[in-house]
């Protein structure tokens, strides 16, 4: 394998007593499209800074294309296309100025932006918004103008930071085919998520984040196969009833959890498992047999869910 | 990459790249900038040239202004006032959106820009904002008969390099700035105001009481006030003095340049 793209080892974050960021390792190739997965405050984000050259690490180290954030910033920095978390856009600017300003600072040509601007009107579906002031946006419309100003400079890594956050179902599914596209043309991706679908359907790799550690690592599939089963069988029985009943269902499998609302069963047959139920009269008020998620990996390696 | 991104040039033009940038945002507001920068010393004019400096005059004559009009005392004043003013404009609220408000230093600082280069690139147009209300408030000066042309043309550079020097001061104080509506009341009623009223301006700071005349040491208005005077009219100071005034002006700029560039590199690498 040819050198990491992106490489850390023992990276550590500290804010005063507090420890975002726990000695994680991890290593991102070429044209990857590499994922961190994780609840609210898990250090998702501040990895993303680092990984940026916009905040400064307290210990461990890190290479991003070879150089060290600490002393090459800049010149890390002219690689990558950042989607912050936040939309930081300068909101009284028109849609074009944001992407032209944002061009000039990676002293593109101007001539270049003009018709490089074009090309990202479409990506983002903002041609008629063009000159709309940004404030006069619709939160999802501004996140697209937020992803095509990371694409303006035409980075080799691309990072997301929860690109989807506060876009309707459709508007994801296209921006997923856009960086679909953009994986063809070589760009490496990281992104940082906490939608289970979204890491399964956008990412080769991912690391599962909780409190600051990589509690797992691999491919969605990997990750499903090594920490839950092949199917899931979802059963309730009102709030009352779960309580009482769990001790007869987790007999009947290997693996049990009890959420507040229902009970997950783990096994390779959901069917046949729902059957052996109703046969012995359990009755639930609901049942649903589905494929194993990234939620119930994360469930299995941290006991919460990751969006409560 | 884009092969037409070169590090180097960034590294050379960043600041301007930022400017460009601010600039670009105040001609948003280019039509009011306008009518402040020659509104405000028209109006100066009408009141003072017709009230003020007629009541002045009649009741002291110009012992109490060194000799001359007392339009003549007051206006590189007032020059240097409105140059201070439009400082403080382009060097509190840019610095203060940019890390708190709108947060649009964090995304210039995503792309090759550094810190120290956002910091020059605000001072540079804060800068060509003060540069352009000086011209207009001389200019309008020079039309009413106040001031010579050939007398009084240094005194562009001068204002321009006092107000330049407090927008450097300004940029590395609101910098550090964590809580804004402490800041904003604090900076307006404790500082601005008592500078505008203790710096000379009106009537000369050695008339004051001996004990407030500190506040004008220490105010860049009274220096560039002073200095002001000193090339629009010849107003008399001495070598030491004159030495002083563009040693504590210049002591502003290197002074505010160092405390923003450390406060725009600690903040954005948090
Ligand atoms: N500037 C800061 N000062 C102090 N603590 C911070 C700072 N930034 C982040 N933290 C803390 O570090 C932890 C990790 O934050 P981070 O933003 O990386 O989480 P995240 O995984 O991105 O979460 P989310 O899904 O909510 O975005 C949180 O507990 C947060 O409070
Ligand atoms: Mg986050």
């Amino acid at each position: 394998m040819s050198e990491p793209l992106i490489s850390a080892r023992g990276l550590t974050k500290r804010y005063g007593d507090f420890t975002a960021v726990d000695a994680i390792d991890f290593d991102v190739a070429k044209g990857e499209s590499f994922g961190l997965l994780g609840p609210n405050g898990a250090g998702k984000s501040t990895t993303m800074r680092i990984i940026a050259a916009t905040s400064q690490r307290t210990s461990g180290t890190i290479t991003i294309l070879g150089r060290d954030p600490e002393e090459h910033g800049p010149q890390i920095r002219a690689h990558l296309g950042v989607v912050p978390q936040q939309d930081n856009l300068d909101t009284e600017l028109t849609v074009t100025e944001n992407l032209f300003i944002y061009g000039r600072y990676f002293g593109l040509s101007k001539k270049f932006i003009r018709t490089k601007i074009e090309e990202l009107l479409e990506f983002a579906q903002l041609e008629e918004k063009r000159d709309v002031k940004v404030d006069a946006l619709s939160g999802g419309m501004k996140r697209r103008l937020t992803i095509a100003r990371a694409l303006v400079s035409e980075p080799d890594i691309l990072m997301l930071d929860e690109p989807t956050t506060g876009l309707d179902p459709q508007a994801r599914h296209i921006l997923w085919d856009r960086l679909f596209r953009l994986k063809e043309l070589g760009v490496t991706l990281v992104i940082t998520t906490h939608f289970m679908d979204e890491a399964e359907q956008l990412c080769d790799r991912l690391v599962v984040m909780d409190k600051g550690k990589i509690m797992a690592e691999g491919s969605p599939l990997e990750l499903i196969k090594a920490y839950s089963t092949k199917e899931v069988l979802e059963v309730r029985f009102g709030s009352d009833r779960n309580k009482e009943i769990a001790p007869t269902l987790r007999a009947m499998c290997s693996r049990i959890e009890e959420l507040p609302d229902r009970i997950l069963m783990y096994v390779e047959d959901g069917e046949a498992l729902l059957e052996e139920i109703l046969n012995k009269k359990l009755h639930p008020t609901t049942s649903l047999v589905r494929r194993s998620s990234l939620e119930d990996v994360f469930l299995r390696l941290t006991g919460r869910t990751l969006i409560e | 990459m884009n092969s037409g991104i070169s590090v180097t040039k960034i590294r050379s033009f960043g600041a301007i790249y930022v400017a460009e940038a601010r600039i670009s945002a105040m001609l948003k507001w280019k039509s009011v900038i306008a009518i402040v920068a020659i509104g405000n010393p028209l109006f100066y004019l009408i009141a003072i040239g017709i009230g003020v400096g007629v009541l002045v005059n009649e009741n002291s004559g110009t012992s109490g202004t060194g000799g001359v009009e007392y339009i003549t005392f007051i206006a590189p004043a007032l020059l240097a006032s409105a140059a201070i003013t439009a400082a403080l404009d382009e060097a509190m609220f840019p610095v203060m959106e940019g890390f708190k408000w709108r947060k649009l230093f964090y995304a210039m600082n995503s792309t090759p820009i550094t810190g120290p280069q956002i910091a020059l690139g605000v001072f540079i147009a804060a800068l060509a904002r003060v540069a352009f209300t000086v011209i207009c408030y001389w200019a309008v000066l020079i039309a009413f008969g106040v001031m010579s042309v050939e007398q009084s043309w240094d005194v562009i550079p001068v204002t321009i390099f006092a107000a330049g020097a407090f927008a450097a001061i300004i940029i590395g104080i609101t910098a550090k700035v964590k809580n804004d509506d402490y800041f904003m009341t604090v900076l307006n009623r404790l500082i601005i105001m008592p500078m505008f009223l203790f710096s000379g301006t009106f009537f000369p700071l050695d008339s004051m009481p001996i004990y407030l005349q500190p506040i004008g040491w220490i105010s860049p208005l009274w220096h560039s006030t002073e200095l002001g005077r000193y090339f629009s009219y010849g107003y008399p100071l001495s070598a030491t003095m004159l030495t002083v005034h563009f040693a504590f002006l210049l002591a502003l700029l290197i002074g505010g340049f160092a405390l923003a560039n450390k406060t725009f590199t600690i903040r954005l690498t948090k």
